[in-house]
């Protein structure tokens, strides 16, 4: 068993915010999918405190090694979640991490208040790449920002464990990790998506996504989660959910001893939606740090 | 068993075939595919039903098992611009008429120059066989459509699916009217197999070239843009003379977004029902990247799990949301996915 912060996890692999719908899955899998559920933990798609419908199409862009989305963070709101979502999400055979995201202090509070105080989620991550309506600045690009943001919402955390996702949009994500762990912070999740854009084919000089720039993710960006994953491990002792562009176990393993403690995968499941329990498989073999996956029959590739 | 029963076994096709097209030209298109609800494809007449475990859902649909499935390319066949890739799949249920497979060729995809293609692509299923065999249908217009069109016999592939909801059986006893353009034809054949001689089957092309695409439905009317074949216009102008003929009818439609939205148009004004198998850029095919959503009455929905069949009622427009998201694009070649 692997401990973060105090959540046992049978092995390190989980999966990315808003890289998996476990219940769109059951949609199309069925029951198998909670029967052999690839992660070791399921962090949620953001949830904010109104729903969103999210950014209009086109939403997606194919990348040389990897993928550009505009998705703008649809979901049905704290009420809907927590009516809808959470009781399918409950019945997961792993601990539910939410994620979460407001554009002002007191919105970011109520939505930590809201989930601290139930027994199904075993901790909380804030998504900080978007701009406080107030200040205008991104709440996680600035580490004053971030302390300000912390300093506020980790009263209404309770006991559940509050993990920062870190933006590599910004000066230096390292200094808001220091901050981070100054203010309250119990683990960190790196890196984001890196913004992005593509001109649209017909249109000169408009952008081709519905949202106007978008998030890089997959193998394109994996050698900056590398080098920001290190350089962030560095500046704390905070635990690390290392992220970008994981494609097999050697990437998680090379991961792991730059300085993550879990490593998530999410533009590779799109591709394959038990790549996760193979990565966590392949680097079993490689490294003992990593427990086996207990999903059976993946493929197992060595690269 | 399931509610789709005997049925599921058929085949529609649809997004398949293409998913990612090109609405650019009439067609060309989308393959896509349909959704039903719940009966969907079944009923049946099984075609091709060699899949042992048929296991639906509430709603009706046949669900994939999880695994991205390695297998082998049987044969590929030429029709004018469009390839027939002929996959084997002994371990995957037999799909419904309208759901969808994503395919990814197994050896240069996502590691080979220029590391595209790197996401799997959508494809409507054309056929599926008793020999435990699937068709699909592409246009080579992208560099994952062009990967999978060099494809030879034996070569190796992953497929993971049936995936999306397929097409539902006609309403109230009305009489199928299927209409299809370009690569958009996939689906259709697999639905125009499982409602057997009651449906009536109008195909549209650019010209005579991709009208032998039009050998893969026998017994399919034919409009071609440049009237080199068939009927010289549009495809919707048969469909037009048909509801004008009988209005008890439902229509199924699978092409480009220009061609679908006329199809809705039409539908309304004749008070027809009507089920389009719809495509949009795709980078999962289950539901995780919220990617590939459509404007509909209710709001944005994902075509990959709501899809890639909606209703004629229920969609506000096709055009231009579903053509500038396509996967395999509007931009053949170039963008996005194709």
């Amino acid at each position: 068993m692997i401990d973060f912060c105090g959540i046992p996890l049978a092995h390190r692999i989980v999966n990315g915010s808003g890289t998996f719908d476990a219940i769109a899955a059951r949609r199309a899998f069925g029951d198998a999918i909670v029967e052999q559920f690839p992660f070791a933990a399921f962090v949620s798609k953001t949830v904010t405190l109104e729903p969103r419908q999210g950014n209009p199409p086109p939403r997606l862009w194919e990348l040389p090694g990897g993928l550009m989305n505009s998705i703008g963070l649809p979901n049905k709101g704290l009420a809907g979640y927590l009516q809808e979502d959470l009781p399918q999400l409950a019945e997961l055979p792993v601990p539910l991490i939410v994620n979460v995201m407001g554009s002002a202090r007191e919105d970011v509070a109520r939505l930590v208040a809201a989930f601290a105080e139930r027994e199904e989620v075993s901790a909380l991550e804030l998504n900080v790449s978007c701009p406080n309506v107030k200040t205008g600045l991104i709440m996680g690009a600035d580490p004053r920002e971030l302390a300000a943001l912390l300093d506020h919402v980790r009263p209404h955390a309770g006991d559940k464990p509050l993990i920062v996702k870190l933006t590599p949009n910004c000066a230096s994500p390292a200094e808001v990790a220091a901050a981070a762990e100054q203010h309250g912070a119990d683990a960190l999740s790196l890196i984001n998506t890196l913004r992005g854009m593509a001109m649209h084919p017909d249109r000169p000089g408009e952008p081709w996504l519905g949202g106007g720039t978008g998030g890089v993710s997959g193998p394109a960006v994996r050698a900056i989660a590398l080098s920001q994953v290190r350089e962030v491990r560095a500046r704390t002792e905070l635990p690390i959910v290392g992220m970008g562009g994981v494609q097999s176990g050697r990437h998680a393993v090379d991961l792991h001893r730059a300085g993550a403690d879990l490593c998530a995968v999410g533009t590779e499941s799109f591709r394959d939606p038990l790549a996760a329990a193979r990565i966590a498989d392949e680097a079993s073999m490689l490294d003992e740090a990593f427990p086996a996956n207990a999903a059976r029959g993946t493929e197992v590739v060595r690269l | 068993m399931s509610p789709r029963g005997a049925a599921a076994g058929q085949n529609p096709a649809s997004r398949g075939a293409a998913v990612g097209q090109n609405p650019a030209s009439r067609g060309a298109a989308a393959g896509q595919n349909p959704a039903s609800r719940e009966g969907s494809g079944a009923g049946g007449a099984g075609y091709g039903s060699y899949g042992p475990m048929d296991n639906p859902t509430a709603d009706g649909r046949t669900l994939a098992p999880i695994r991205r499935r390695p297998t082998q390319l049987v044969s590929r066949r030429q029709y004018g611009p469009y390839t027939v890739l002929t996959a084997r799949d002994p371990d995957g249920p037999t799909p419904d008429p309208g759901q969808f497979y994503m395919l990814t060729a197994a050896e240069r995809w996502g590691g080979g120059e220029d590391e595209r293609p790197f996401l799997p692509r959508a494809f409507s299923v054309m056929r599926a066989h008793e020999d435990q065999t699937l068709d699909f249908l592409l246009e080579d217009v992208g560099p994952g459509t062009n990967r999978l069109a060099e494809l030879q016999a034996g070569d190796a592939l992953h497929l993971l699916g049936p995936l999306g909801k397929g097409f539902a059986r006609p309403r109230d006893g009305r009489r199928p009217i299927l209409v299809g353009g370009g690569v958009g034809i996939a689906p259709l054949a697999i639905w125009g197999d499982a409602l057997g001689a009651a449906a009536l089957t109008l195909l549209g092309f650019r010209d005579a070239a991709h009208a032998e695409g039009a050998a893969l439905i026998p017994g399919a009317r034919i409009a071609t843009d440049d009237g080199s074949r068939g009927y010289r216009g549009l495809v919707t102008d048969l469909l037009v003379a048909e509801l004008g003929c009988d209005p008890r009818a439902e229509v199924y439609a699978c092409g480009p977004p220009p061609m679908l939205d006329a199809v809705a148009a039409i539908c309304g004004r004749h008070g027809v029902p009507g089920q389009l198998a719809m495509e949009s850029g795709m980078a999962c095919g289950y539901g995780a990247c919220f990617g590939c959503v459509v404007p509909t009455k209710s709001g944005y929905v994902r075509l990959c799990v709501d899809g890639p069949v909606i209703d004629v009622d229920d969609i506000d427009r096709v055009w231009p949301a579903v053509g500038a998201g396509a996967v395999d694009g509007v931009r053949p070649a170039v963008e996005g996915f194709a």
